[in-house]
């Protein structure tokens, strides 16, 4: 199989999808002439022309909105944002139209749209340009999220996503483009939403891990393994739908479980996450669910202060260790 | 017109309560000067009969006054408490909506903003239908779900009922994107009032679709208020067709109390859009007889000025017209009447006797593809 990266991994994707179906298209800032300000979209331009692959004015309501007005009309847009930090312009198009237009009809129409683009911390960037926003989407119903941590999963799940009928946001992590793994040629090859993948088999505690925290966590359980602790890593893939039966069923098998992610603690996704454990598995819990997540704090610039703000390697170990009552 | 603000009363002794809540002296309206003015207006109006069948004006007629009547309908509704939320209802408008829709096909796009009534029923929704969904009720075109605000029906093409100020105009630049992407020829139209103009998503809209061309016909329905703050407080510029000129993009200035006046000017918008992909700005003065909502008390506002529109009825001086120049006579305008009575009456009939939608709605049409995990309250 051959060894790609995320940012080739997307690109495939997107570039079959756009072979597959005349009413996908592709519109952002800078993805066509530019191709992608992350390279994303290498080659698209000229492979699809400019009726498929459209370079917009900055203009991000604008543009976010249109894709959904050119949805309601059947064709299946997507939306890059050239960081998801301009996504906050659009939410009024993505939360108020895209998420609720199908049940505000009455279920007559659909949004089948992907708004995408890199997020979570970027490097040294400060705090307008380097932040967790999945939370704020996965709020929602009607929207769904997905934040792939592999080069396999970018691809399959972005597939995945372009074919679904409904509004995904789909999350790239800028850190991790270039971050290389396994990807199958095959154009059929797709990951479904809402499917959590074990990225790692243990049996004494349970990290569930999403994007950036996937790499840490497994470099995390690598090192607790030679103190002999056995550590499962669940990344859920989907934020939403959750599949939160996979992540529960490993808690009733290991007992105890840590929550890593870069998000702010403060109505993240790991408090729901840990809601939803206590609620459905408190008998089988050894000690409280422990969340290692982002400061709550806006991003700094100065690298000393943006390394303690995001979660590392060993802050994972020590929550571990803490819910092991190995400290 | 534009600048027409709430006067302040001459004498806080000489106020007085009025039905619609509005303070004012009594003695403001220029009876002479405003039957003047109908009379040059109606003289324009039937300048532009010629060339339109009977059955056309006569049904042009008919929708303006089943709006009228549904919209009266629906506020003796509200006041029963039948129909509840907000409900922003079209009258003094009737001829912007009738107008500009009766320009385009059936394959046509419209979209509007919350004050959308009128534009359902235009583009050829039932009125069991929409008082249905004013009921909340299952047979309403959106289930129940949507209520005044979020009308849709896609067998018409009729794409909402937005409530959020300038919301649907990005959206309607999407459709005209998708037409042209599709490589059809069917157009868009935008409704929204003077008071979207000031949100970021009017300006990104025009400029995407001049740069684009995209097929998209903004119909600017100036009432003057948005919501109570007239435009004169609201606006640096007031003459809102100028503002097309920032893209390049073609405008019109049309009277919004004139049904012909607005169809001629959305048929030569229309044949722009289909022909070579290009957008109008249409700003199109009107005004709105009732408060901005069934809630509004109507205080910023002065009776001489809603006298002064209400003798611009658009009903009233369409009927004239008709009269005059022989299209119609007093029976068959009691025959218009009469059916349009008749299709209330059963569009409440249909309403009050439909179920309620069932609890399991809820939680059905919240995605097109529901995903196993897709939790519900446990």
């Amino acid at each position: 199989m051959p060894i790609i990266t995320i940012r080739e991994a997307l690109n495939q994707a997107i570039r079959e999808e756009l072979a597959r179906d005349e009413n996908v298209f592709l519109m952002g800032e800078e993805v066509a002439a530019y191709e992608g300000a992350y390279k994303v979209t290498k080659g698209l331009l000229k492979e699809f022309g400019d009726k498929r692959v459209i370079d917009t004015p900055i203009t991000e309501l604008g543009f976010a909105g249109l894709g959904v007005g050119a949805a309601m009309a059947g064709l299946r847009p997507i939306i890059e944002f050239m960081t998801f930090n301009f996504s906050i312009l659009a939410t009024d198009q993505i939360i108020n139209s895209a998420a609720k237009m199908l049940y505000m009809s009455g279920g007559q129409f659909k949004i089948p749209i992907v708004f995408r683009g890199p997020g979570g911390s970027a490097f040294q960037v400060s705090s307008q340009h380097s932040q967790a926003l999945e939370s704020w989407f996965a709020y929602f119903p009607g929207l769904k999220v997905v934040m792939p941590s592999t080069p396999a999963d970018a691809k399959g799940l972005l597939k995945s996503s372009i074919r679904d009928d409904d509004p995904v946001i789909f999350i790239e992590q800028e850190r991790m483009y270039g971050n290389k793994g396994e990807v199958p040629n095959d154009e059929d090859f797709t990951i479904p939403l809402g499917v959590a993948d074990k990225k790692r088999e243990g049996t004494d505690v349970t990290i569930v891990a999403r994007s950036l925290m996937v790499p840490l966590a497994l470099k995390a359980a690598d090192t607790l393994a030679q103190q002999g602790v056995s550590c499962e890593v669940i990344d859920p893939r989907t934020i939403r739908p959750l599949d939160i039966e996979t992540i529960v069923e490993s808690v009733k098998k290991t007992n105890r479980v840590v929550v890593a992610e870069e998000s702010h603690p403060f109505c993240g996704v790991g408090a729901e996450i840990s809601s939803e454990i206590m609620e459905r598995a408190f008998d089988y819990l050894d000690a409280p669910v422990k969340r290692v997540s982002g400061a709550d704090a806006p991003m700094p610039y100065a690298k000393n202060l943006e390394n303690l703000a995001i979660p590392g390697v060993d802050r994972i170990v020590a929550a571990v260790r803490e819910v092991a009552y190995l400290e | 017109m534009s600048k027409q603000t709430a006067e302040p009363s001459a004498t806080a002794g000489a106020e007085e309560k009025t039905a619609t809540g509005v303070v004012d002296p009594p003695t403001a309206v220029d009876g002479k000067a405003l039957r003047s003015e109908h009379k040059e207006a109606k003289e324009r109006q039937k300048g532009r009969l010629g060339g339109l069948d009977r059955q056309t004006l006569t049904n042009l007629l008919h929708q303006m006054l089943l709006i009228r009547r549904f919209e009266e309908k629906s506020a003796e509704a509200y006041s029963t408490g039948k129909i509840g939320g907000f409900c922003h209802l079209y009258i003094g408008q009737e001829a912007v909506a009738v107008g500009a829709i009766s320009a385009i096909r059936s394959d046509d796009y419209v979209l509007t903003s919350y004050r959308e009534h009128a534009h359902a029923l235009a583009k050829g929704m039932s009125a069991e239908s929409v008082m249905a969904e004013l009921f909340g009720k299952a047979t309403g075109c959106s289930h129940g779900k949507g209520g005044s605000m979020h009308m849709f029906d896609k067998n018409v093409n009729f794409l909402g009922g937005h409530a959020i100020v300038g919301g649907q105009i990005p959206l309607a630049t999407g459709t005209a994107f998708a037409a042209k992407y599709k490589g059809t020829d069917s157009v868009s139209l935008c409704f929204f009032g003077e008071a979207a103009v000031n949100q970021g998503a009017f300006h990104e809209s025009l400029n995407m679709a001049q740069l684009w061309k995209l097929p998209c016909i903004y119909i600017c329905e100036n009432n003057q208020y948005g919501m109570g703050t007239s435009l004169a407080r609201a606006m640096s510029l007031q003459n809102i067709a100028q503002k097309a000129c920032s893209y390049e993009m073609a405008a019109e200035l049309v009277d919004g109390m004139d049904v012909l006046a607005v169809r001629e000017a959305t048929l030569r918008a229309v044949q722009r859009a289909r022909k070579d992909y290009l957008p109008t700005l249409l700003e199109v003065r009107t005004y709105r007889f009732m408060g901005h909502s069934m809630s509004d008390p109507g205080n910023y506002r002065t009776r001489a000025e809603i006298e002064k529109y209400q003798e611009r009825d658009p009903i009233k001086l369409f009927t004239a017209s008709l009269k005059e120049e022989g299209v119609i006579d007093d029976k068959s305008l009691e025959q218009i009447e009469q059916q349009v009575r008749e299709e209330i009456e059963s569009a409440v009939r249909f309403a009050d006797e439909s179920p309620e939608p069932s609890a399991e709605e809820l939680y059905t049409d919240i995605y097109a593809n529901p995903l196993a995990s897709s939790r519900k309250n446990s």
